[in-house]
């Protein structure tokens, strides 16, 4: 164990923990009210926005699991880039039109819109279900990445001594995050970005020196894994599955809760739109860190005797950290640790508060206790945080951590089944409530379905279209089903002349200053 | 044509990085290599600052007189 190390990851963490608490000052109002403990006021600016939405959707996992990916897998891992391209065109088209009525209707969630859009609690239900379930495993993950780099700086990892870190951390983290809510995340999000900034700037200019250059980092890549294996006479290989899991993921991304808490909280459409042309910047760090994995990979590290045993253990995942250790001074090091620890913290805080948002709006409010008060509502949010957080610090110690993956995996195939009541649901009322829950339903047993026939490992299924095979993204191809069943259950009501349930949104709710809203 | 939707006709602009991006045969290959990296990764890590270029000239020419930056 480094004492360099360990003292400025330290110092780092302890830093956050004070802003966090600061943060309950930071533009001071009412905390006693939704509105303002889970959004913030909805007053984030065009800067503040930046840090919170990159600080939350590129989170301490991706910093860890892209790499580890393109380590083991090579071309296919790369996915990652087109994924995030395509997510800020969609983003920019999509997101300004939620906004604005979500402010003028004073929607707090995805499902708020759902129930008052179309009008059934129930359709309501089943967005903000699957969005806590999509989420669970999600905040678990975060724990990992901590876990993953507390090893790496030499604690033990196993037994009581071993979880200790992680449970303090998360500790720390629910007490700021119930006394300040998204204000907390926001702050720390700052320290975050400018400490992954810095890491991977050093990273990309100090380690290919050291290795001999980009040319010699991928001579040491596989051929076979160099490039993405093209279409042969059978099968479409890797170029379906490359495409649907980049669109597949960038269209279930902002369907996550804590995307939508993030992008609520801004302070108008127009700094959501200006926002989408800045969050690139992100995307290239993304791009960057997935190259390191290459690095990894030409460095050797899964080789060397000092990490044998962390590879055991975190697999793939130690490549990363294994790189870092044999390629940076032991200060920088613990600068690297802290930007991935603290890179956890804010998605795991803004994740459990876009969880205790549905849950106090569409499952307590809707069919507990309706008549409640905005302060009884918010108190409620803060205790589902906190229970929200013990549950995911249980789910690590308990389960193997290959469960938090593969249900994370399962949990994109599932938020993607909202797309149609959310998304879809912004610019037409042509479905049917109806429709859009027996779709779902669909969307989430067949996707569910899809990815049990790959034991939960692999996000791709293998479909077979006459005598060709196109292996893809089982969340894009769960979908479709889940599209083609509410357009027929839809028919099906019409043809029944079945009573439509009103829609609370008027025209006006959507149209902002701008051509074409 | 009026000017409204003379001006919607700039969100089109938006697919032009997401067809790039999604056209996988057209770049899966190694060279032109650039400071030894592969073509399908640069070309690929290029289209990162230039969809940001794209998203903000859509913003630019969409945008209404009189929303400016720092009031929305």
């Amino acid at each position: 164990m480094s004492v360099v190390a360990v003292s400025v990851f330290i110092f780092f963490f302890a830093l956050v923990t004070v802003l966090g608490f600061v943060a309950a000052h930071w533009r001071k109002a009412d905390l006693d009210s939704l509105h303002e403990w889970g959004l913030a006021g909805r007053r984030f600016g065009t800067v503040v926005t930046w840090f919170l939405i990159g600080g939350d959707l590129y989170t301490a996992y991706t910093f860890i699991a892209v790499p580890a990916l393109v380590f083991g897998a090579g071309a296919m891992g790369f996915f990652a880039v087109p994924y995030t391209i395509l997510v800020y065109p969609f983003a920019f088209m999509v997101m300004p039109r939620l906004w604005t009525v979500a402010h003028r209707r004073g929607y707090v969630t995805a499902a708020d819109f759902v129930r008052g859009r179309h009008g059934s609690p129930w359709l309501a239900l089943a967005v903000a279900i699957t969005g806590i379930l999509a989420t669970m495993p999600y905040i678990a993950l975060q724990l990992i990445g901590i876990q993953v780099v507390v090893a790496a700086l030499g604690f033990p990892t196993a037994g009581l001594w071993g979880e200790l870190p992680l449970i303090i951390s998360f500790a720390i983290l629910a007490a700021y995050t119930y006394t300040s809510g998204l204000r907390a995340p926001a702050m720390i999000a700052i320290v975050k970005d400018l400490l992954i900034y810095l890491t991977i700037i050093a990273a990309i200019i100090v380690i290919p020196e050291k290795l001999g250059g980009y040319g010699a980092i991928f001579s040491h890549v596989a051929p076979e894994k160099l490039l993405l294996k093209a279409p042969d006479g059978g099968s479409m290989n890797q170029y379906s599955a490359y495409i649907t899991l980049a669109v597949g993921s960038a269209l279930a991304l902002l369907l996550y809760p804590h995307s939508l808490t993030a992008i609520l909280s801004s302070s108008g459409a127009n700094t959501l739109r200006r926002n989408m042309a800045l969050l690139p910047a992100y995307s290239f760090v993304l791009g960057l860190i997935a190259l390191l994995g290459f690095m990894a990979l030409a460095a050797g590290v899964a080789q060397l005797p000092q990490f044998a045993g962390y590879f055991g253990e975190y697999k793939q995942n130690f490549a990363v950290p294994a790189l870092f250790l044999s390629m940076f001074p032991e200060w920088f090091v613990g600068i690297a640790f802290a930007a991935i620890a603290i890179g956890a913290l804010v998605p795991a805080a803004i994740m459990s508060i876009a969880a205790a948002n549905l849950f106090t709006r569409n499952i307590y409010r809707e069919f507990v206790k309706p008549g409640c008060t905005p302060s009884e509502e918010t108190q409620m949010a803060k205790w589902v945080s906190l229970v929200v957080k013990v549950g995911a610090v249980v789910f690590v110690i308990a389960l193997p951590q290959q469960y938090a993956i593969n249900l994370q995996l399962l949990g994109g195939v599932l938020i993607i089944q909202t797309l149609p009541a959310v998304i879809i649901g912004l610019y037409t009322t042509w479905f049917d409530h109806r429709g859009l829950l027996v779709g779902w339903l669909t969307g989430i047993i067949s996707g569910t379905a899809m990815m049990a026939a790959q034991q939960f490992k692999s996000p791709t299924y293998l479909l077979h279209l006459g005598g060709l095979a196109v292996p893809g993204y089982a969340a894009l191809y769960a979908l479709l089903l889940n599209l083609a069943v509410a357009v027929a259950v839809t028919l099906l009501c019409r043809a029944a002349g079945l009573r439509r349930a009103d829609d609370e949104t008027t025209a006006d709710d959507y149209a902002d200053a701008r051509a074409g809203g | 044509m009026s000017g409204k939707s003379r001006k919607r006709l700039w969100y089109w602009l938006l697919l032009v990085p997401c067809l790039a991006v999604v056209c996988v045969p057209s770049f899966n290959r190694v060279e032109p290599a650039w400071f030894g990296i592969p073509f399908f990764y640069w070309y690929q890590l290029l289209w990162i600052p230039l969809s940001a270029v794209v998203i903000g000239a859509v913003y630019g020419m969409t945008r209404e007189r009189g929303d400016r930056p720092g009031k929305s």
